[in-house]
């Protein structure tokens, strides 16, 4: 379980996030949504360990966070940002590699070369193995990054889940691939999994998310099943967007009232 | 891409072999191999030298020879530890102020040492040279590095305008050095900007390869972290990096190989910026590779260069900073062209 309680960041004299508290259980998608500067990728930052909320606790797996000794951390819980540029000439084979490094001292055991054999093929990157990753185009570049991060976390730990977080994944994207992500964060989803994405897309978080968690101006202001969370009026009150829920057999949409 | 990497390592350690072997022989005076042998087997006996191709060979041209080898395999890793560190292609000891400011502190050594008693300079001396050149190197470092990061990134455009202020510093304080000094043993201007290796002495060889086979060795169990580095910090910091405290280590260990060298040599720039451009080219930017491939490569171009130095004009000497600047400049412009690093657009190998 993910848990972050009471928690606070502050730039200065601005409150970026503002008493959150919530549990993220295993075996659920949970998607964070709400407008621009709502602080979403604050929470994110938490979540990550990236940053050290200025009050309150983040718990992975029941465990309070040590900030001074975060390196075991990364042994199950990666993340996937929205672009990520690397300064010099690698393989994409090198670069998925990297994924294993929490796992390994200085020469990759078999289990990690076979981790990462899985994952290539799993993201249909085989004929890419060799190919420079700065010759390839923003949508394979961040497939190569999501084969990395899979890698990261292919097996559970011992005790506890693993941790999947996913900062805007699918923004580089066409449309074809947003599905295809998605459908493989589905597959990677099980009962010793936790996933938590940052999704600016309403009717894919609608569609895919087990929870959502809708952030506006710091603050959480709604949580839970899909369907409640992002309904008409709560959109209308955070976007300021005047929204209509569509049903459509068994899917969902939202589509603004013009 | 990077098929040769295989080939890489037997290739280059014979053709460092075969080098270091020409580098001995060739010079003002030619020592015929038997020399060699029996130079060495005399020393080993702890006997005299017995002729003078032998007295050359053991106290003249085999220092130099070691002594050019580990420095050009000092800043080339330097170059790749340090591009490493500010995700930068153009980063190398000789522009960030590093040696500019490791030969400032040794300097000063050489002009206060002469007011200090026979005795403690006799002790003291010849390890205040690398002491004071590390202090140096190191201030000098840091604030390029310090002054040049804004927020998150580091921009080429104040990257190297930084260093030129804290070279120019560095250099003129040197200049002004060797301009007050009295000792007719103090080293000159041209010596600190330009190198040589005409002084190689053994003590300064064992001293230089000690600490860099210290440095070579800690900075190779860090390649996996500088890797992770190639992603950028908070994806480094998500495969448990601590990138901070990378960066710190990287800097005391780059720069206290590279002060060692400098204060024996003087500075000798662009080395750590040929090197690693040609190897990234070659094998990769592995730096589990990149790092033990540097020292060979660096190893060679160096004492290439400096045979050059030693025989384009014998018996005289060029001043191998000469010659590495002549090849070494426009390796630099090429690689700011390449990269539109002057457009501020970031770099990229593609």
């Amino acid at each position: 379980m993910v848990e972050i309680k009471n928690a606070g960041y502050a730039v200065g004299k601005k409150w970026l996030l503002e008493n959150i508290s919530y549990q993220f259980f295993p075996g659920k998608c949970y998607m964070i949504c709400g407008p621009n500067g709502a602080g979403k990728s604050t929470l994110m930052k938490l979540l990550s360990l990236l940053s050290i909320p200025d009050v309150g606790e983040v718990f992975y797996n029941n465990t309070k966070i040590n900030y001074t000794n975060k390196e075991g951390y990364s042994k199950y819980r990666a993340v996937l940002s929205q672009q990520v540029d690397i300064s010099f000439p690698m393989e994409v084979e090198e670069v998925v590699m990297m994924g294993r490094y929490p796992h390994f001292k200085i020469k990759p055991s078999k289990e990690d070369i076979e981790i990462c054999d899985e994952v290539i093929e799993l993201q249909n990157l085989q004929s890419f193995r060799k190919r420079n990753f700065l010759t390839l185009s923003g949508g394979e570049r961040q497939r190569v990054q999501f084969a990395r991060v899979l890698s990261q976390i292919w097996k559970a730990p011992e005790q506890g889940s693993r941790i999947l977080l996913l900062d805007e994944p699918i923004s580089s994207l066409d449309i074809k691939y947003q599905f295809d992500f998605l459908k493989h964060v589905q597959q990677f989803l099980n009962e010793r999994t936790i996933i938590i994405a940052v999704l600016h897309d309403l009717n894919l978080a609608l569609n895919y998310a087990d929870e959502i968690l809708l952030l506006n101006k710091g603050k959480l202001f709604s949580s839970g099943k899909p369907g409640d969370v992002l309904s008409p009026e709560n959109i209308n009150a955070v976007f300021q967007l005047e929204f209509k829920l569509h049903q459509f057999n068994d899917m969902q949409f939202l589509w603004s009232v013009v | 891409m990077f098929r040769q990497s295989k080939f890489f390592f037997p290739f280059t350690i014979v053709l460092l072999i075969v080098i270091l072997l020409c580098a001995v022989a060739f010079g003002a005076v030619s020592i015929p191999i038997h020399d060699m042998f029996s130079g060495l087997l005399h020393v080993l006996q702890n006997k005299k030298s017995a002729n003078i191709y032998e007295g050359v060979f053991i106290e003249i041209r085999l220092p130099r020879v070691l002594l050019c080898t580990i420095t050009g395999a000092i800043l080339s890793v330097s170059g790749v530890l340090l591009q490493g560190l500010f995700r930068n292609p153009i980063v190398e000891p000789g522009l960030i102020g590093t040696s500019a400011g490791a030969a400032f502190g040794a300097s000063i050594v050489f002009v206060f040492a002469i007011r200090m008693s026979a005795e403690i300079r006799d002790l003291a001396g010849p390890l205040l040279v690398p002491v004071f050149a590390f202090g140096g190197g190191l201030l000098a470092t840091f604030l390029v590095y310090s002054i040049s990061k804004s927020q998150k990134r580091i921009s080429v455009t104040s990257l190297l305008l930084v260093g030129i202020a804290i070279n120019a510093i560095g250099l003129s304080g040197t200049g002004f050095m060797s301009y007050i000094a009295r000792d007719p043993q103090a080293r000159s201007i041209t010596f600190w900007n330009l190198g040589t290796f005409s002084g190689a002495t053994w003590p300064q060889v064992g001293i230089t390869w000690a600490v860099a086979i210290i440095v070579f060795i800690i900075s190779f169990r860090y390649s996996k972290q500088l890797n992770a580095l190639i992603l950028g910090e908070e994806e480094a910091t998500h495969l448990g990096v601590e990138p901070e405290k990378l960066k710190r280590r990287i800097m005391i260990l780059s720069t206290a190989m590279v002060a060692v060298a400098t204060a024996f040599v003087g500075v000798i720039s662009f080395i750590g910026l040929i090197v690693p451009h040609i190897l990234r080219l070659l094998i990769g930017s592995d730096n589990k590779k990149l790092i033990p491939a540097s020292m060979i490569m660096g190893a060679i171009i160096l004492t290439v260069a400096d045979m050059g130095a030693r025989l384009l004009i014998a018996p005289a000497e060029v001043p191998i900073g000469i010659i590495t600047s002549i090849a070494g400049a426009p390796v630099f412009i090429f690689l700011l062209k390449k990269f539109n690093l002057l457009q501020e657009k970031g770099s990229s190998y593609g």
